[in-house]
């Protein structure tokens, strides 16, 4: 009992773990889209901010340092994806596309130029990196039964960017929902022209969502290189923006249920690392390729029969144009 | 039309190979190598190899050309680009190449070719393996000795035969230290990218862990710094692979499996330089001091004197053929 209870524990902490980067970067998609800017260059914002963190890190030894580089790196992306986007009124796929080759290339090229260790960072110290934090009362507690563990496994021994991710989402609900700047931001994604009737400026508003989501990124990318990894390799996002994305879309464009689709993806990834060579009661072992294609399966599945349709934002991925 | 061509290249291609081998006594020896994909600073294998290029250079004061491939089609590309340049001897790092060298290699049988970790039966290859599960038997000893709980694991990078062979050997290693240890086996993944995945490393060693291991080998290059990382984090023992890897957390890597790929990348640069290069496969096992378990000062402190005393016996007998190390790619399965 104790023991399946402790294995329980392990798979929840690892999905914490593995759901916090693909949660930053699904919120920051959330205030891009909802303001109607397709934020398919979560991407490549998080690849960047990942290099800066880790590069900075790596100079200066100091993991903030590292998070303001990274939040740096990823508001520039996003400046340049508003500045098509908004001002420039180009298309939003082409120009996210773009932001996500550029990142993929700069960050290799120049990790190889730097640090000439075949487009890695070196390896990070533990005190160029987010430690653990032990939250109180953690030690003693956990001599409860039940809720003892859970506090100590689950709860407490985190770094400080998953609980800010987790807080995240509750904030994001209210200023979304609960404030004059939310109530704009998703005004501006339905019908923009409504909005520049009652005099507010469409392209401002718009600016302050993308760029709300270039600092979410930033969190994110520090987080891959800096808390749950001690270094930048080349492409370390492997597709974690475009998860993002996915979940946002399965979360129906609000906060609440994107979280639950980000906590299921980091599931189904930690439980196919544990369920490799276990053998399962009454099936046996699982082929490794199976369970390697389960957060997937799941995905389609979902998609497919239980979520229903997902109506995007209706003036997503169009330009506004005053006079028409 | 096709066949007109073919024949007009095939000429081309003659001529050409006739004047490069008729300019050949007068132009600089040029060697070259071709990394695997992980690159050449990846602190493992390719790292082995480019260390071997390195010390060539250093020694000879002869340069050599190198391509570290990005791409599965980069492979031929790179080789044959190599090929029509007229490199000497073209080093080909890494089992994935054998593929694309035999490919290669037929169409320029005047080039030498040395695949290292790959096989291909061809009179202008040298191909060279490693008997892998000799030395993953001695680095499982080792851990089996450390461990306390019991418990040791494995992290492996793509799930291929060559992997499966240093798990098994592992497994063998601990056996035979305490027959009722258990031992976690995991691989990365199923495609290339399961080499260059730290995050995933780092996730299954901390299930592992979990698990009860507290000694993890990990045998899959650049996703084994996560391994590694997760070990030195947790307070357990890595074991390193490939080259030397104790250096990356001192103390907390109780030692790696080294396969001499730079001895392998040397030997084909110098061998082709003085004349005494032969096509022909290779296994490179203890006796040949083709792998080995590092030591050195950052583990100094974790092998105590009869640790080493046992693997020191167990190494001879190996060496002598007394203690017989099944092979998973002879065994089909890890059968001992």
């Amino acid at each position: 009992m104790a023991d399946s209870l402790l294995w329980l524990l392990s798979l929840l902490d690892s999905t914490a773990r593995l759901a916090v980067p693909l949660l930053l970067a699904a919120l920051a998609g959330f205030y891009a889209e909802r303001a109607g800017i397709i934020a398919l260059h979560l991407e490549g914002k998080m690849l960047a901010g990942a290099f800066a963190a880790a590069a900075t890190a790596a100079v200066t030894g100091s993991a903030w340092l590292g998070l303001l580089a990274a939040i740096a790196a990823s508001l520039a992306l996003a400046a340049v994806h508003g500045f098509a986007s908004i001002s420039q009124r180009g298309n939003q796929v082409v120009s996210a596309v773009a932001i996500n080759t550029v990142a993929l290339g700069l960050t290799a090229v120049l990790a190889n130029a730097w640090f000439q260790i075949g487009g890695r960072t070196p390896n990070l110290p533990a005190d160029a990196r987010f430690g653990e934090v032990t939250l109180p009362l953690a030690q003693s507690l956990s001599g409860v039964p039940v809720l003892g563990p859970i506090y100590a496994e689950l709860v407490s021994g985190h770094n400080i960017l998953v609980y800010l991710a987790f807080l995240l989402v509750p904030a994001t609900a209210w200023v979304a929902y609960r404030t004059r700047l939310g109530l704009r931001l998703r005004a501006v994604g339905e019908n923009p022209s409504a909005v520049d009737t009652a005099g507010i400026n469409v392209a401002r508003l718009r600016y302050q969502a993308v760029l709300i989501g270039g600092v979410l990124c930033g969190f994110a990318g520090a987080y891959l290189s800096t808390a749950q990894g001690a270094g930048f390799q080349t492409n370390m996002t492997a597709g974690k923006g475009y998860l993002a994305l996915a979940a946002l879309i399965l979360g129906k464009w609000r906060p609440v249920p994107t979280l639950l689709a980000c906590l299921l993806f980091a599931f189904a990834d930690a439980l196919q690392t544990r369920l490799q060579g276990v053998a399962l009661p009454g099936i046996g072992q699982v082929p490794v390729q199976l369970i390697e294609a389960l957060p997937y399966i799941l995905t389609v599945l979902l998609l497919a029969g239980f979520v229903g349709k997902a109506v995007p934002p209706k003036a997503i991925g169009q330009p506004y144009v005053k006079d028409r | 039309m096709t066949l007109s061509r073919r024949a007009a290249v095939a000429a081309l291609s003659l001529l050409t190979a006739g004047f490069l081998s008729a300019s050949a006594q007068a132009k600089d020896f040029e060697p070259a190598i071709v990394f695997d994909m992980g690159g050449r600073f990846d602190k493992s294998f390719n790292e082995g190899a480019n260390n071997g290029a390195e010390r060539f250079k250093k020694e000879t004061g002869t340069n050599y050309r190198f391509f570290e491939v990005q791409n599965e089609a980069q492979r031929e590309q790179f080789l044959r680009r190599l090929a029509e340049r007229g490199a000497d001897v073209v080093v080909a790092v890494g089992f994935s190449m054998a593929p694309s060298v035999e490919k290669v290699a037929k169409e320029f049988p005047k080039t030498r070719f040395t695949v290292i970790d790959g096989v291909v039966n061809l009179p202008n290859v040298q191909s060279v393996t490693f008997a892998e599960h000799e030395g993953s038997y001695l680095v499982g000893m080792l851990a089996a000795l450390a461990s306390k709980t019991g418990t040791v694991s494995f992290v492996g990078g793509m799930d291929i035969p060559l992997i499966r062979r240093f798990a098994c050997g592992y497994e063998q290693g601990v056996k035979a230290v305490k027959a009722d240890g258990k031992v976690i086996v995991n691989m990365a993944g199923t495609t290339p990218a399961a080499w260059s995945d730290p995050t995933r490393g780092t996730e299954l060693a901390k299930s592992q862990f979990d698990r009860g291991s507290d000694v993890v080998f990990a045998a899959a290059g650049q996703t084994g710094l996560g391994v590694l990382q997760a070990a030195a984090d947790a307070g357990k023992l890595g074991i390193g692979v490939d080259s030397n890897q104790n250096h990356l957390f001192p103390g907390k890597v109780l030692t790696s499996m080294v396969k001499r790929v730079d001895v392998a990348a040397y030997e084909a640069f110098k061998t082709a330089k003085d004349g005494t290069w032969q096509g022909g496969a290779r296994t490179l096992g203890l006796k040949e001091d083709g792998v080995d378990w590092a030591r050195d000062e950052h583990n100094a402190k974790l092998v105590t004197p009869e640790m080493k005393a046992k693997l020191d016996a167990a190494a001879a007998e190996i060496k002598a053929g007394t203690r017989k190390v099944a092979n998973y790619s002879d065994t089909e399965g890890c059968k001992y």
